[in-house]
């Protein structure tokens, strides 16, 4: 009796652990058919003279797309990394403690907004109130929205984990604390910062919802003029030329998954190596 | 020695007062962001009243005929704003995607905590967090071309025969776009999210805790069942809650993979469907095309709904995961 409840408990363990496994084997294989079933089609209907070309109704190229989401970026970098280092160096450096967990906290909530509420936004606001109509300034601002969280929890967190003696170090030396900052305190946390920007870049890329109500869309190379003027981007492409019903439409479609899977990839796989690795190295 | 010059004094006043300005740009974000969204939700507020939540119609009027005055408010003739179905479909299909993701996240973190180690661990928790980078257009376009037509020509006819059981399960299946896709793209989509966490909380469990259930001739599944887990229990239902969110506020994906219903409550776990995200994105050309604006004001509603929402659960999950943190160590002891 007491050897059968043993062998019971036993098998229970090995069964579970095997559920276990296989959730594990679940999660794998659905990042790998989706990654691999996008790169495929990606590749088959991938021409390198779609980079330079432009679309037209159905088909074409991406070169409008491409130029248009390295503009948002760029926009959006501008606004959003130096709100979000500053505003990580006043949390981590400056601001009382009581503060400085209230502003992480409403950071955190403000990551929780869904993107599309904060396109709407930016509509109600910018596209209509303002009257600036569908833009790229609009479009950048709504991103800023989106990246600013992630470079300002990035900058504090690598911050805060400068030890207390380099601070030290500093006022010893008869440095303000400005002089602190600018000086000494950021260098080890060079890292840490320049993680948050590109991981900002790799989300500004790749989000559609803010922009679907701010940037609306437009065929033609993306103009000097920030107001005024829609703008094309790659993950628009996606969304509508695969719902075409034409081939040619759908390999645009998959053209711009692809490089879209591509770049954002590269980037994570490269920061999340930087991150593991240092937080490895400090165990 | 040397005084400090007024200048270095000035730069770091001004530094300090620099950073914090930039320091409260997410608070600022926050307030604009609500305020804007509920001024141009109160015409639709007016209009509809509770009617806006227990109302299933979805109707942007004539927008070429007359305009009327209801409630103070200039709408098109046969206007009516009833956010039923896209109330339904969101909470349908996040909880769906949250019955899906829990137990397979919370069973991966448990091997990623204590089955691996080393670089396998390391490199396939980067796997999973990998997940979470993926933009959702991505998420969109393999459910639409990969995991659709798989749901219409083998899962589906499959999971009919559980309909004898659970009528929602009935058919028919349509075309692949609905419910169960929409709610099995979510929930590869906050998977990444609930592991993450979950993961991180069960290598902050003691090793001791641990050490003691082996002691006493408990299994290795058992030690993970009976101290491990109910050890991380708050900040996982803060991680799911967490999760949640995230997938009531998810847009493109849902977009590409729901059907997009209007007007139609779902029947069965394939029907079309449509949630506040889905709904905002895609009633956009409609709305512009309303010259009294109210379509404008009603996605507006919407969108306060659904920001309230997701602010609700962001809360109780933040709190519910940081509980754990603090104070934690204190209560075992005193329960022990």
């Amino acid at each position: 009796m007491k050897d059968s409840r043993r062998r019971s408990r036993k098998v229970q363990t090995y069964i579970w652990w095997g559920v276990a496994w296989l959730a594990t084997a679940l999660v794998l294989f659905g990042l790998i058919d989706m990654v691999g079933s996008i790169l495929v089609k990606g590749v088959t209907s991938f021409r390198f003279s779609m980079l330079v070309t432009l679309p037209h109704g159905f088909g074409g190229g991406l070169r409008n797309a491409i130029l248009g989401t390295f503009e948002l970026v760029i926009i959006s970098i501008v606004f959003s990394a130096p709100l979000g280092i500053l505003g990580g160096i006043y949390v981590s450096e400056f601001a009382s403690h009581r503060v400085a967990n209230g502003i992480r906290f409403l950071t955190e909530v403000l990551s929780g907004v869904p993107s599309i509420v904060i396109g709407y936004f930016g509509y109600l606001l910018m596209v209509l109130q303002w009257g600036w109509g569908f833009s790229p300034l609009a479009a950048g601002i709504a991103l800023t929205i989106m990246m600013l969280p992630y470079i300002l929890r990035n900058t504090d967190s690598s911050l805060t984990q400068v030890p207390l003696a380099q601070r030290e170090g500093a006022w010893a030396l008869g440095m303000t604390r400005f002089q602190a900052v600018s000086r000494v305190i950021w260098r080890p946390a060079t890292n840490g910062i320049l993680t948050g920007v590109l991981l900002a870049v790799a989300i500004g890329m790749g989000e559609t919802a803010p922009l679907l109500y701010t940037a609306g869309w437009s065929t033609l190379d993306p103009k000097l003029s920030l107001l005024h003027q829609p703008i094309g981007y790659l993950t628009y492409v996606i969304w509508t030329y695969i719902d075409m019903p034409y081939d040619e439409s759908h390999a645009l479609a998959y053209s711009a998954a692809f490089l879209l899977v591509l770049v954002v990839l590269l980037i994570q796989v490269v920061l999340r190596l930087l991150v593991n690795r240092r937080a490895f190295g400090r165990n | 020695m040397r005084p400090v010059r007024s200048f270095t004094k000035t730069a770091d006043k001004v530094f300090t007062m620099v950073t914090g300005l930039c320091a409260s740009s997410p608070i600022v974000f926050l307030v604009v962001i609500a305020l804007m969204v509920l001024v141009q939700a109160i015409p639709t507020l007016r209009l509809m009243g509770w009617k806006f939540i227990t109302q299933t119609e979805w109707n942007f009027g004539s927008l070429y005929g007359t305009m009327q005055h209801i409630h103070g408010v200039m709408v098109p003739a046969g206007a009516t704003y009833g956010a039923l179905v896209f109330i339904v479909g969101t909470l349908a299909s996040s909880v769906i995607a949250i019955v899906i993701a829990v137990p397979i996240s919370i069973l991966t973190a448990v091997i990623l905590a204590y089955q691996v180690r080393g670089r396998l661990q390391l490199s396939l928790s980067i796997l999973v967090e990998l997940l979470a980078g993926i933009p959702s257009v991505i998420f969109g376009l393999w459910g639409m071309v990969v995991l659709a037509p798989w749901m219409q020509h083998s899962l589906g006819p499959l999971l009919i025969h559980i309909g004898t059981v659970i009528p929602y399960f009935k058919g028919p299946v349509g075309t692949g776009m609905g419910l169960l896709t929409s709610g099995i793209v979510l929930a590869l989509m906050i998977v990444p999210i609930i592991t993450a966490t979950t993961r991180d909380l069960l290598q902050q469990v003691p090793t001791l805790y641990r050490e003691g259930g082996l002691g006493v001739g408990m299994t290795t599944w058992e030690v993970v069942r009976l101290i491990c887990l109910p050890y991380v229990k708050d900040g996982m239902v803060g991680a799911v809650a967490l999760g949640w969110g995230r997938a009531m506020g998810e847009t493109m994906a849902v977009l590409m993979v729901s059907g997009n219903a209007t007007n139609h409550l779902p029947q069965n776990i394939y029907s079309p469907t449509a949630t506040m995200a889905s709904t905002i994105a895609s009633k956009l050309d409609s709305a512009l095309g309303d010259a009294s604006k109210m379509g404008v004001h009603a996605l507006a509603e919407l969108a306060l709904l659904l920001m309230v929402l997701t602010l609700f659960t962001n809360l109780l999950a933040r709190w519910l995961v940081s509980r754990t943190g603090r104070g934690r160590r204190m209560r075992v002891k005193v329960s022990a």
